[in-house]
């Protein structure tokens, strides 16, 4: 399958503090990549480098002719200031759509029509006309997961999807993302603190470390150092 | 009562404080409620006493047209402040802060040096009957051209007010937008500053953003009411200072006032109840 994004030799760095460095991976069609490592290990800024938010300082994302940025969903970390924030749910899914309207001020039908498919396809039908502030953390979850399938479907970037919910949630969250990645045939990254289930899930780890990150698939992880001494010995993380 | 108002409204002043004040608020309230979202509702402030600086400085220098000396004034600092909220390394609170009261100094320094003390009172708290044919056909154009551009723009305010980083990510120039906002508040900044005065006129932009939120739950709905309410705020507050000769910003910013307890008290009355 081709190749995506490849990443050769990245650093990221804020005001002089290093966060990443010398880092190098590939995303390829199909994958399952999961992005783990300790809080501040920098999963955040490399999902904002790899998303076009931050420039590396060094190294290079290279992006395969294919893959455009709007070919790209991104389901990202609520701020506190959107949990709060006065839409409709339609409203929100609908403005995925936005990246493919280019000067063009109004959505068309076809836009409502693929707002609605994912809604549908989220099973959120009931919560159309809801406001997005008064549903539980699961639901604005799927709401903007919806919203990053309007925007693109080759490639998905979410970063930590599970983060807040409780259990049972979560592993729905999970199921769905694995059908997408499965079904759809939709390329997925996620960044994750959960590493017992990005190795039950993910096709690809990326788990990173200051000193030495370890990029491969989820086989070779667990077999590795690293993915040893987080997983092998039955530890996780467990902060949040 | 109704006779007394349609009276109010025989005085050639009246119809241009209409006029002027039903656009203005118009524009405010439609922007206000992004800004306010954003959590730029200081930028708005900010760009108030920049404007109320440029206004004082042209005419220190006896320009015929400080409002439209000021325009270009605004515009550029709205960019800069825009530029320094997005800046982390900056504190763009305290950024904001500086350069307001910055401007106000040099505004009231150069208005007092030059003797334009009298100016300097309707500049800071607004005055209806300072608002001549000129200033009415300025504030007109300019309200009709922010008017069509937020309708023309409305879905891309929407996005880059939910989420900046989404839209970005997925391929739209958020960055560009972010400017239009800017661009947009500038100039309602400048064509409500003479009616309302610098002090007052972010009141404007924040109030029936603020109300319209507590009682709405959808984007659409919450502009739609935030731009009705302002124009009634509006109205209530012109007619109320005509008869108690009250000057019309502050009138104007009391109605909002009560407005706003009386929408508090009916959000969280409707909220407990769903
Ligand atoms: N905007 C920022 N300015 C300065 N330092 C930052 C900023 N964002 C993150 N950092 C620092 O960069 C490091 C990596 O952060 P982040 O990418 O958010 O990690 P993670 O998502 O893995 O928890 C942390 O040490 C954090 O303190
Ligand atoms: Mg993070």
């Amino acid at each position: 399958m081709g190749e995506l994004i490849s990443c050769r030799n990245l650093a990221f760095s804020y005001e002089d503090v290093d966060v990443i460095k010398d880092l190098s991976f590939t995303i390829s069609e199909g994958d399952y990549l999961c992005i783990v490592g300790e809080n501040g290990s920098g999963k955040s800024t490399l999902t904002k480098g790899l998303l076009g938010l931050k420039v590396p300082d060094k190294g290079k994302i290279i992006f395969s002719d294919e893959l455009k940025r709007k070919d790209i969903g991104y389901l990202p970390q609520q701020t506190p200031a959107q949990k709060d924030f006065p839409a409709s749910v339609f409203e929100v899914v609908l403005s995925g759509r936005l990246n493919s309207r280019g000067l063009r001020p109004f959505y068309s039908k076809n836009d409502k029509k693929i707002a609605l498919e994912n809604i549908n396809r989220l099973g959120i039908e009931d919560l159309m006309r809801r406001s997005y502030r008064d549903l539980s953390g699961g639901q604005q979850q799927r709401v903007l997961l919806a919203r990053a399938l309007c925007a693109g479907r080759k490639l998905l970037f979410l970063d930590e999807p599970v983060t807040g919910l409780d259990p049972i949630v979560t592993e729905e969250m999970y199921r769905i993302i694995d059908e997408l990645n499965k079904k759809e045939n939709i390329t997925i990254v996620m960044v994750s603190h959960d590493i017992t289930s990005a190795v039950k899930y993910a096709t690809h780890i990326l788990h990173l470390n200051f000193e030495k990150s370890f990029f491969g698939t989820t086989k070779d992880y667990k077999a590795s150092p690293l993915g040893q001494y987080f997983f092998g010995e039955g530890k996780e993380e467990s902060d949040k | 009562m109704i006779s007394d108002i349609i009276e109010m409204f025989q005085n050639d002043f009246m119809i241009r404080a209409l006029i002027g004040g039903v656009l203005v608020s118009l524009c405010a309230s439609l922007l206000g409620v992004s800004l306010v979202l954003k959590r730029y509702s200081m930028i708005g402030d900010g760009l108030s006493h920049v404007g109320f600086g440029a206004l004082a400085v042209a005419s220190a220098f006896g320009s015929a047209a400080p409002l439209q000396v000021a325009v270009p004034v605004v515009i550029i600092a709205a960019f800069f402040l825009l530029r320094l909220s997005g800046n982390s390394k900056v504190k763009g609170d305290a950024a904001i802060a500086l350069i307001s009261t910055g401007a106000l100094a040099i505004g009231i320094t150069a208005a007092s040096v030059s003797g334009l003390n009298t100016d300097i009172n309707s500049y800071l708290f607004g005055s209806i009957i300072a608002m001549d044919k000129t200033d009415v056909i300025f504030c007109s154009v300019l309200s009709a051209f922010i008017l069509v551009m937020y309708v023309f723009f409305y879905n891309k305010i929407f996005a880059v007010t939910f989420d900046e980083n989404f839209a970005k990510a997925t391929g739209t120039k958020a960055g560009m937008y972010n400017m239009v906002i800017a661009l947009l508040t500038a100039l309602t900044i400048v064509v409500g500053m003479k009616m309302m005065g610098s002090m007052l006129i972010s009141s404007l932009v924040i109030f029936p953003a603020v109300i319209s939120m507590r009682i709405c739950s959808r984007f659409k709905t919450v502009i739609i009411t935030s731009a009705a309410v302002s124009v009634i705020c509006f109205l209530t507050g012109l007619i109320l200072s005509y008869f108690y000769s009250a000057p019309t910003g502050a009138s104007i910013v009391i109605v909002n006032m009560i407005v706003l307890l009386i929408a508090s008290f009916v959000g969280t009355f409707v909220k407990k109840r769903r």
